[in-house]
């Protein structure tokens, strides 16, 4: 027999974004159900690099990477436990005089935001970072950017906004979804919720619940392929990127050092994706040449996760234009973690507001009207 | 047509078999093996040039008889010692040689990758001086040193009095043999025991042999515990009875058991079952060898306990249906042979098994201040509080929430007992918590650059 559910909200997708956007919406007294099709924060959300950072974004996401860094800094005092969020700092490299221009570039844009960079020059950032290897001529230091334990994050909004009465429903895929009058009906194995609004932030599947409303949305899969050693001695005080973005490193407190470059294989319709050797085997030189000294740590594990990339490689997040009272949030192009807690925010204020706080004009969906085509696979972004 | 490759990964008694009936009919096997040497666990070989007679005991002829199969044929296998098979996707191997990484594709693989010991938390397990049954045969083998002087044994399995056996014959002070499982559930498996009464007579003669050592093994232990400041000084165990024993001594070796090593399986995509009795996942086998891939066969202890008899036979019978498949002469005598020989085998091993079930309760006893994972430092307290507090209902989300699995080992040593664990506290039964996925590397790989 078929369960009926009535909420105000439905939510396909179980992300950090789905859930943050149900513990905002239940802070607001509306009702929400929430559909995950595996368990909550084990997708994209949960399998990333873990950096909250905000140097080196999209110039359009920097407004709400601020207001998401605010959000982070009191996050294990919402959520009541710890996520291992850290404000290392995040320090991005340059190995020549043309990477040392771009990140003098975007420091500049950067403080129109708000957003303070440090430039090191090659003394400065020997002196940050001594164990640095001899292509580094500079950097630039993003001293409140940081890491969180993303396999702690996702499930720990889940948690959070079930204690607020939202109606979380693990592995229970969204099979369809339409309009219905005033209401969406949307269903699931055995279950049919009955909503005003829908809010779509079904990751690698956004593209098909956009798809069920006739909306083009050109979502590709990205697959960043990941790393990480055995526990070493504390060395890597910074979160490390580089201009290009080809490979990235940190060190968690327990020890790991976790080293992120190149693409992984993944099947959006499979949901799965595996680490590709030949990446990872390049991933481990390009990260020898920044950290000499890991040099024969042992690699205990090495993985891959699949999230939506959108061409221009910054997210959909607002109003659908086919369809009222939908809302989209999906394509956050690999680097989605940090923006997480506030696009929850957000999705509830365009619920119950009818309009956000934040600038959206540049995550409007039309901006892809005609481009069905999914975009080829990026390389060298960092996330 | 271009002969297939065939690659065969471990050159333990499965494996070793395998190759030598594919290069019987023709085709050149490349035998991938860890070791420097051919024998796999059981029929471990010492360094090259160390020479220990005698260590293999009952089973020297049968130990000699593997060693010599790969030397014997030649150029007509290509074998590869000293190399790690740490990832296989689609139809390519990953490797790491002594001279760095490499990788290899096949046509048709046969996995026997063997079996390593069941490691199941007890109070004072860490202390050094705690082995695993397996550690300390290895020791005895292949280093020729005992893990102690004065050892006591302990666990549930049928290698519990062998090693105590090899451990007495070598010298050693055996000051305990306890089986933390019934006695009466070995007598009412008799029968089953009884259609291999050769093995089930050596398995007689080792308990005779340990009486003569003075070594009666006690069954039906309830309780056991490691005490000891910064060492293991004794053994303390309650009875059947319930009555409260104290056994000095300067080592322990403990074995629950054996686990099948499936994490090529796992990556190479193959189907899963629960096994209720060894109470782990396997990859689903044919009688005759085939997985549920096409093109991948298995062999031995990598894909359920069965011995190293079984083994030797599995890994004949592997080949010949992967030969079949390949529209290679099979050998039908030999199948017919062997299919009767592992039939026997496998009533055999359904006996053995019920004779020693996984002793369950003494998860019960894990305090919850005791580590369960080792690498990561993880106590049971931890996956207690995760499994009630957390939502925990299955392993990999155990895994996100409290790190268990994703230390050096991967969860090889602690994912059985956390399964358990995970289990009891929420009522369930263990097969409903699922199991670790597998991750590549299968065992710890160097960070090298492009030209190591």
């Amino acid at each position: 027999m078929t369960e009926r559910l009535t909420a105000d909200v439905t939510i396909i997708g179980g992300g950090v974004a789905g859930c943050a956007a149900a513990v905002a919406l239940r802070r607001a007294g509306i009702t929400v159900v929430l559909l995950e099709k595996g368990m909550c924060g084990a997708g994209a959300s949960g399998v990333n690099f873990g950096g909250v950072r905000q140097q080196g974004r999209n110039l359009a996401e920097l407004p709400l990477a601020r207001r998401s860094r605010e959000i982070w800094d009191r996050l294990a005092e919402m959520l009541g436990e710890d996520v291992e969020f850290q404000a290392t700092g995040h320090i991005k490299l340059a190995r020549s005089d043309a990477d040392m221009e771009e990140l003098e570039r975007y420091a500049g844009d950067a403080a129109a935001h708000g957003l303070k960079l440090q430039m090191l020059g090659a003394n400065a950032t020997r002196a940050e970072l001594p164990w640095l290897g001899p292509k580094v001529v500079g950097a630039s230091l993003c001293a409140e950017d940081g890491a969180a334990n993303p396999r702690l994050v996702g499930p720990a909004y889940a948690r959070f906004a079930r204690r607020l009465g939202a109606e979380v429903r693990e592995q229970a895929p969204a099979i369809a979804a339409e309009r219905a009058g005033e209401h969406f009906e949307t269903r699931a194995e055995a279950l049919t919720i009955t909503s005003r609004f829908l809010v779509n932030t079904a990751g690698i599947g956004a593209g098909k619940v956009a798809g069920w409303f006739g909306e083009e949305a050109p979502l590709g899969p990205v697959v960043p392929n990941m790393l990480v050693t055995e526990p070493l001695p504390a060395f890597v005080t910074r979160s490390v990127g580089v201009c290009g973005g080809d490979v990235y490193v940190r060190q968690v407190a327990r020890g790991n050092v976790i080293m992120g470059g190149g693409r992984g294989w993944g099947d959006a319709d499979l949901n799965t994706s595996r680490p590709v050797t030949d990446q990872s085997l390049a991933g481990m030189a390009k990260t020898l040449d920044l950290v000499p000294a890991l040099k024969g740590a042992s690699i205990i594990r090495t993985w891959a996760g699949i999230d939506g990339e959108m061409p221009d490689r910054i997210p959909v997040i607002g109003f659908s234009a086919t369809t009222p009272n939908l809302v989209h949030a999906f394509g956050f192009s690999g680097h989605g973690f940090q923006l997480g807690p506030v696009v929850g925010e957000i999705i509830a204020e365009l619920i119950t507001e009818g309009r956000s706080a934040s600038p959206l004009e540049p995550f409007a969906i039309t901006r892809f009207a005609g481009m069905a085509e999914a975009p080829p696979a990026s390389a060298g972004v960092e996330h | 047509m271009a002969d297939p490759i065939v690659a065969i990964v471990g050159a333990g008694p499965a494996g070793v078999r395998a190759a030598e009936m594919v290069a019987r009919a023709g085709l050149k096997p490349i035998l991938f093996d860890e070791a420097e040497q051919p024998g796999g666990q059981i029929y471990r070989q010492p360094p090259k040039g160390a020479a220990r007679p005698g260590i293999y005991g009952l089973e020297t002829k049968k130990a000699e008889a593997i060693h010599r199969v790969a030397p014997d044929l030649g150029n007509r296998i290509d074998y590869r010692p000293q190399t790690l098979v740490w990832n296989l996707f689609e139809d390519r191997l990953d490797l790491l040689r002594p001279e760095g990484y490499g990788d290899q594709r096949f046509d048709r693989l046969i996995l026997a990758t063997g079996a390593m010991d069941r490691a199941l938390p007890f109070p004072g397990w860490t202390l050094p001086g705690v082995f695993t049954l397996g550690g300390a045969q290895i020791a005895l083998k292949a280093q020729g040193v005992a893990i102690g002087r004065r050892v006591a044994f302990v666990g549930a399995g049928p290698l519990l009095p062998l090693v105590a056996h090899q451990y007495a014959e070598a010298g050693a002070d055996v000051v305990a043999v306890l089986d933390v499982t019934p006695f009466l559930a070995k007598l009412s498996q008799l029968p089953g025991l009884m259609t291999e009464a050769a093995t089930l007579a050596k398995g007689l003669w080792y308990t005779a042999r340990n009486r003569l050592h003075r070594l009666t093994v006690q069954y039906g232990v309830r309780a056991i515990r490691a005490e000891g400041s910064g060492q293991v000084e004794a053994l303390v165990y309650r009875d059947k009875s319930g009555a409260e024993h104290r056994i000095a001594c300067d080592a322990v070796a403990a074995s629950f058991g054996l686990r099948s090593e499936t994490q090529l399986a796992d990556l190479a995509g193959c189907r899963f079952v629960f096994d209720p009795i060894g109470r782990q996942w396997l990859p689903e086998r044919t009688p005759e060898g085939r997985s549920t891939v096409p093109g991948l066969y298995l062999a031995g202890d990598g894909a359920r306990i069965g011995g190293a008899d079984m083994a030797e036979l599995q890994g004949r019978r592997t080949a010949l249906a992967l030969l079949e498949d390949v529209a290679r002469p099979g050998e039908a005598d030999e199948t017919a042979r062997l299919d009767g020989a592992l039939a026997r085998q496998a009533r055999f091993r359904k006996a053995l098994e019920n004779a020693y079930p996984f002793p369950a309760h003494l998860i019960d006893a894990v305090a919850d201040g005791e580590i369960v994972c080792r690498c990561e430092g993880i106590t049971a307290g931890a996956l207690r509080e995760a499994a009630r507090e957390k939502d925990a209902g299955e392993m990999n989300r155990l895994k996100a929430l409290t790190r268990i699995g994703m230390g050096r080992c991967q969860g090889r040593v602690c994912g059985h007992a956390a399964a358990e664990l995970l289990a009891r506290v929420r009522g369930v039964e263990v097969e409903s918590v699922g199991r670790l996925r597998a991750q590549p590397p299968v065992k710890p790989i160097p960070v090298l650059g492009s030209a190591p």
